[in-house]
């Protein structure tokens, strides 16, 4: 930015470490704005890389994987499985006789693993008291900031099969 | 209270400073919250929020940079005084 600025006939050492004592605090002072902007810039190109990632976004695509038999849940019952991979931990509720939903275990918040409590009918993240709701997934409390990625599942003659992860 | 015209140049300038950099804060302030809400909304799913967060965010940046330059300005000027003073 020295051509926005007028000409000084100092260095450049000089004008930054001024020898003056008076001078010192405003040496201090040009030095946090200029840190102060260049994060600003830091947020602007976070936001810019959002951006990017937003344009080339595509959908990500699921295999289609047998999880449970119907008959094995209970209603008001759980199952755990793994869904895309055996790592992806998710938990499955029956929540009347025809209806089963299936939810990511890991919590939005800080990924603690989530469970469902019988008692209120909602799931429940032990670590911060963050509760989901069965029917949807949403926030119904605490620090989770979105809803749980929701497993899409199909019963085919008896066999509830993964279709998908759709997110909160 | 002291008219600010007969304050000595150095603490006008360093008021002048001061105020800037407070605003620039404030402006970091949002411009935080608006990074984190965008990206919120993009790991939720919805991309469509990332033009108006670039947009905003790159507004904001432009202030910030146009109040620096108004802060090495004065600051130019403070020193240049003093120096011939």
């Amino acid at each position: 930015m020295n051509w926005l600025r007028r000409a000084s006939s100092e260095p450049l050492w000089k004008d930054e470490f001024s020898i003056h004592t008076a001078d010192e605090k405003y040496v201090t002072r040009r030095q946090l704005t200029k840190f102060l902007v260049l994060t600003s810039l830091g947020m602007f190109v976070g936001n810019i890389w959002i951006l990017i990632r937003s344009v080339f976004y595509r959908s990500p695509q699921y295999a289609e994987m047998e999880v449970a038999l119907a008959s094995e849940i209970p209603i008001n019952g759980v199952k755990l499985f793994g869904y895309p991979t055996e790592k992806d931990r998710c938990i499955m509720v029956r929540t009347t006789d025809n209806q089963y939903v299936a939810y990511s275990q890991k919590c939005t918040h800080l990924s603690c693993a989530v469970y469902y409590s019988q008692e209120n009918k909602r799931l429940e993240c032990p670590c911060h008291e963050g509760f989901f709701s069965v029917e949807d997934g949403s926030v119904l409390q605490g620090p989770p900031p979105r809803p749980l990625p929701k497993i899409e599942l199909e019963n085919r003659a008896g066999v509830l099969v993964a279709t998908g992860v759709r997110e909160g | 209270m002291r008219d600010p015209a007969e304050l000595p140049p150095q603490n006008r300038s360093l008021t002048a400073i001061v105020g800037a950099m407070s605003l620039i804060a404030v402006l970091l302030i949002v411009q935080v919250w608006l990074l984190s809400a965008t990206l919120e909304s993009f790991l939720k799913g919805n991309t469509r929020t990332a033009i108006p967060g670039v947009i905003f965010s790159g507004l904001i940046f432009i202030l910030c940079l146009g109040l620096y330059l108004f802060v090495d300005r004065v600051d130019s000027d403070v020193r240049s005084v003093a120096n011939k003073g």
